[in-house]
């Protein structure tokens, strides 16, 4: 078994390592015809830019994407500038030019992976699922009887921040910088994906095809983990088949099924504001110009946000959101539940967790007022800000930067809901409501904690568990995601999240099970 | 100021300094020289195991002590001078104090085996104990563990989490046997030996032997078996720590000795936690309770007291709880192992052999007494209520669901147990459906 396990995580690693070589692997040539259509479709009128990319890049074979991005940009922004220096502004093309390059690339890829896309689709993630299955499968039996399992956790380097979480955070990072703004080099890896986005949508894919595609991959094979890991502990196997269930039912097929039959690509279980671009004037104007659906889609998106997350989150707390539901917290309780316990724990953590969640809170709610008034106002900008720069901003620091970058490429230092811990907007809005308005709590067992610190450490969110369950209090937090993996790991059956009754929910003075009532009551006056 | 010393700083020192703290401005000082701060005992095996590093054993953050004007010494105390009310320390240096708390804990028992002192041979109590284990356990073929406890079990468990063979020597017949009925001894030595450990019952050590380095090389058995190993962990119980106080003017007998306001034979000296004995035993309570729980609630009295409301010492119901490998335990009651002449009991066993329930009440008036549960959660402060209203054994079974405490989605027994119960005693009860308003309506 042992065996087979080794094996497996070898096989991953080829894989893994293949996926990353092929970005320097193919050549990429830009046709004339490419070209000409390009330019006459997005009407370009810059002649500079058209004449350099003519003279000296159409025709020319490239052996890396690197060259010809380089050559692309700089094309462009020396285009820009002159025109920028004479004032014609009507020359000047305003795509970033990673975008602008990557539109141009993707049909100049020829090639090895071009030309054998089901051959390397197999060789990169066919070869990661078979390894990595490989890996985790044998658990079944090595694992032991059923149970809580988490031996060697901080003796392991890849799980207690040591070299090997370090080097999967800087891949992850690099990873995610790659796509969100030099997508451009990695056509050859969207490729892989292309005839299963042409199945799905009839599109060719893009990179956040690409992307939703590994990602679903990556949870299902995660998942498998879980089911495994907590094969005792229904609520863990049912939470996970949930926001599996979610992920690539909602988040990916049916929008991708919508576009084929030319519908808007929608996803009914996001939310503003974690969606912040939901009522930006692009998407309110594509759902009101898709008919009906369309205009249920705006509704539906609205009311979900507004009314029903938060009566959904008195009822159940936010974790029927956070960790049945949502995207992120999908991820994060898949492929980050190997790093949860890295989360910080301190009061210290916890203050800054308060500012920074509200803050990005704050600013999507300006950001979305912002943006409204826009739209019906007409006018660009609000008190002097300008809609399209703090949009532009938003999106560049919280939507990209925070939730991917920071959110998910720091899972292996700092635990696996840095995202949903720091930043989520959605999860602060839901929080206020869990704090002060619901019926959820984590109740704790009368006296029977030992202070043993097993809660504390595994909880995804940095929540001192312990603190409260070693003085008989209940757990009530905004920032609790209803995870679950606090109860499961306790030895001493200590805790159970449950929907209740709001009152006595809060426990001001909380006393412990186990001495004299007398000195019970008294302990609680004090 | 008043200067309250504590001495040691596991959970019955610290629960004592924290409430002393909480209703005084009294100036407190905890002496140890264990560790710098406070932690947790139980959770030594996570470390070893690798589920958390040790800080995360410890409950407080390392600036809690300064905020909270508790002064931690690190040293070990050598001498109670109760007349001058002066301690002496490791160190030369004098303390003096208003009132003293002991709180000393324990230490592994030794029996005076040939061989117990051997390198390779060690308790499991401190953190010292754990960095002996940690040195002497490394690429070793097999690990003897003499004495089948809570501590023991929880040693295996260590030792295989590093796949490290273990044999077990059990003195008594059945597992745990002096607590757990034989049933429920039972279905932990299953699942012991399903964990694949050599569990050996009905067997003690004789000796332990040397390799010519001095470190142990092999036991001999009273069954006069030899067993290789490298490696012998030695839980046979533990005993007050009293040496440094024997010489002292406070009375001890195997622990120090208390009355029920947890007060020494000599004034303004108090003694707390697994180190303190009762003169008389309070209920069914053994004299000396070494568990987590008493040392906390035995904290919170002295506190009182310390702060000018004498409290005499009045636990509650008897309630505990472990974890064997992967199936958890909790009690609440009595559930004695041999069932008391005025009492009967219910055994129920789940088909998987993983859960049971064993209830005990009083055979004449049927007022419930006792539970013992296995791989089920139970709300403790429905049977602290149950307990203290004296419900019939009908009324606990009939409220059942009530006291589930599993986490949401897991298969639940009432029924089966219920119908168990019917069976046997004739009895007709029919469960009631979960209800919050009885669960919340408390106190
Ligand atoms: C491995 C293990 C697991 C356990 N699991 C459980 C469990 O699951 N549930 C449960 O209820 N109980 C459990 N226990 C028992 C529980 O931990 C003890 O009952 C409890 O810790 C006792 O606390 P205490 O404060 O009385 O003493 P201790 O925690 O022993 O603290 C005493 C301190 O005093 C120090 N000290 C002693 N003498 C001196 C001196 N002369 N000068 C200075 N310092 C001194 C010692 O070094 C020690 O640090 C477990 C114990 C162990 C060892
Ligand atoms: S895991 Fe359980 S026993 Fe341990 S500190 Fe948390 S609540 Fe207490």
């Amino acid at each position: 078994m042992k065996i087979i396990k080794h094996i497996g995580l070898g096989i991953f690693i080829i894989g893994l390592l293949i996926f990353t070589s092929l970005i320097f692997v193919g050549k990429y040539e830009l046709t004339e015809n490419t070209f000409d259509s390009f330019v006459k479709s997005k009407g370009l009128k810059s002649e500079l830019f058209i004449n350099d990319i003519q003279n000296n890049v159409v025709g020319k074979e490239y052996s890396n994407p690197f060259a010809l991005s380089s050559d692309i940009t700089s094309a462009l922004e020396n285009a820009n500038k002159t025109y920028k220096k004479e004032q014609k502004w009507d020359k000047v093309i305003w795509d970033s030019p990673h975008e602008l390059s990557y539109n141009l690339m993707k049909p100049s890829a020829k090639g090895l992976v071009v030309e054998n896309q089901g051959l390397f689709f197999f060789l990169t993630f066919g070869l990661g699922i078979i390894g990595a299955l490989m890996f985790i499968i044998p658990d079944v039996v090595l694992l032991g009887p059923a149970g809580i399992k988490n031996d060697g956790i901080y003796h392991n380097k890849s799980t207690n921040r040591g070299w090997i979480g370090w080097i999967t955070a800087v891949y992850l990072v690099t990873f995610y910088i790659i796509l969100y703004f030099f997508a451009d080099y990695i056509v050859n890896l969207i490729y892989l994906v292309n005839p299963i986005s042409k199945a799905l949508s009839g599109n060719g894919a893009s990179q956040w095809f690409l992307y939703g595609f590994l990602y679903c991959t990556v949870m299902t094979v995660m998942a498998v983990r879980m089911f495994i890991k907590y094969r005792h502990n229904k609520y863990q196997i049912i939470r996970t088949a949930s926001v599996l269930f979610f992920q690539i039912g909602f988040a990916f097929l049916i929008p991708e099924i919508l576009v084929r039959f030319n519908m808007p690509y929608f996803d009914f279980k996001n939310a503003w504001p974690l969606d912040y671009d939901f009522f930006f004037d692009w998407n309110i104007k594509s759902l009101i110009n898709s008919g009906t659906l369309g205009i249920f889609m705006l509704v539906w998106g609205t009311i979900f946000s507004i009314i029903i997350i938060p009566i959904f989150v008195y009822f159940y707390g936010k974790r029927w959101y956070c960790s049945w539901v949502c995207g992120c917290g999908g991820l994060a309780e898949t492929l980050g539940d190997p790093y949860r316990q890295l989360s910080d724990k301190s009061v210290k953590s916890w203050k800054i967790e308060r500012y920074l969640i509200h803050a990005v809170l704050v600013f999507a709610i300006i950001m979305t007022a912002v943006t409204l008034y826009t739209f019906f106002s007409g006018v660009d900008s609000f008190f002097g800000i300008k809609t399209y720069e703090i949009q532009k901003v938003y999106g560049f620091l919280i939507g990209s930067i925070f939730a991917g970058v920071i959110g998910t490429g720091f899972y292996p230092v700092m635990g696996n809901r840095v995202w949903c811990r720091f930043g989520c907007p959605l999860a602060a809005y839901m929080g206020i409501v869990q704090r002060f308005k619901s019926r959820f709590r984590i109740t704790t067992n009368g006296g029977q904690c030992i202070s043993c610190g097993n809660c504390s450490t595994y909880c995804e969110q940095g929540i001192d568990v312990r603190s409260y369950a070693q003085k008989g209090q209940n757990i009530v937090r905004a920032s609790c995601v209803g995870c679950g993996v606090c109860s499961a790991v306790c030895p001493r059956g200590v805790l159970k999240l449950e929907n209740g009754p709001e009152e006595g929910r809060i426990q001001e003075n909380p006393t412990l099970l186990g001495n004299d009532i007398d000195l019970m009551k008294m302990l609680k006056d004090k | 100021m008043e200067h309250v010393v504590i001495i040691g700083n596991g959970i019955s020192g610290v629960t004592t300094a924290r409430h002393v703290r909480k209703m005084s401005d009294k100036k407190i000082t905890i002496i140890s020289d264990e560790t710098d701060y406070f932690f947790s005992r139980t959770a030594l095996m996570y470390v070893y195991m690798g589920h958390m590093p040790f800080e995360n054993t410890q409950p407080y953050e390392n600036w809690f002590w300064k905020k909270n004007r508790i002064d931690l010494v690190k040293n070990r105390v050598e001498k109670i001078d109760s007349t001058n009310k002066k301690l002496l320390l490791k160190d030369g240096s004098e303390m003096s104090y208003d009132k003293l708390v002991l709180a000393t804990g324990s230490s592994p028992n030794k029996f005076g085996w040939k061989g117990q002192e051997l390198d390779g041979v060690s308790g499991m109590y401190s953190k010292q104990d754990l960095d002996t284990i940690e040195k002497y356990t490394k690429n070793i073929q097999r690990a003897v563990i003499v004495g089948g406890g809570l501590i023991g079990i929880e040693l295996a468990e260590m030792l295989l989490s590093r796949n490290i063979p273990v044999t077990f020597l059990v003195r008594e017949m059945n597992f745990w046997g002096n607590v757990l009925p034989k049933e429920e001894s039972q279905i932990i030595a299953n699942h012991i030996r399903e964990h694949h450990v050599d569990l050996r019952l009905n067997t003690e050590l004789k000796e332990i032997v040397s390799d010519e380095n001095g470190r142990v090389k092999a036991i001999i058995t009273t069954k006069n078996e030899t067993i290789d190993c490298q490696f012998v962990g030695l839980t046979a119980g533990v005993s007050p720590n009293i040496g440094f106080i024997q010489d002292s003017e406070i009375e001890c007998n195997r622990g120090i000795l208390i009355n029920r306001h947890l007060e020494t034979n000599i004034p303004d000296v108090y003694a707390i936690g697994d180190c303190a004995e009762q003169e008389n035993a309070i209920g069914r309570r053994r004299p000396i309770e070494q568990v987590w729980y008493t040392g906390r609630m035995m904290g919170e009295t002295v506190a009182q007291t310390i702060c000018g409301n004498r409290t005499e010492y009045k636990p509650g119901h008897w309630f505990n709880s472990a974890k064997f490998f992967d199936i958890e335990y909790q009690t609440y009651g009595w559930v004695t192992s041999r069932i008391q002449e005025d009492e009967l009991d219910y055994y129920w066993e789940a088909p998987c052999g993983k859960k049971a329930i064993h209830v005990v009440f009083d055979k004449n008036n049927r007022e419930f007494v006792g539970i013992n549960t296995f791989g089920i959660r139970l709300r403790h402060e429905m049977f602290d209520r149950w307990l203290n209203e004296k419900r019939s054994v009908e009324h606990v079974l009939e409220y059942l669901k009530d006291a589930n405490f599993d986490p949401e989605f897991y298969k639940q027994h009432e029924e089966e147990i219920i119908e168990g119960f019917n069976k046997k005693f004739g009895t007709n009860i029919q469960t009631k459906r979960k209800s919050w308003k009885r669960i919340f309506t408390t106190f």
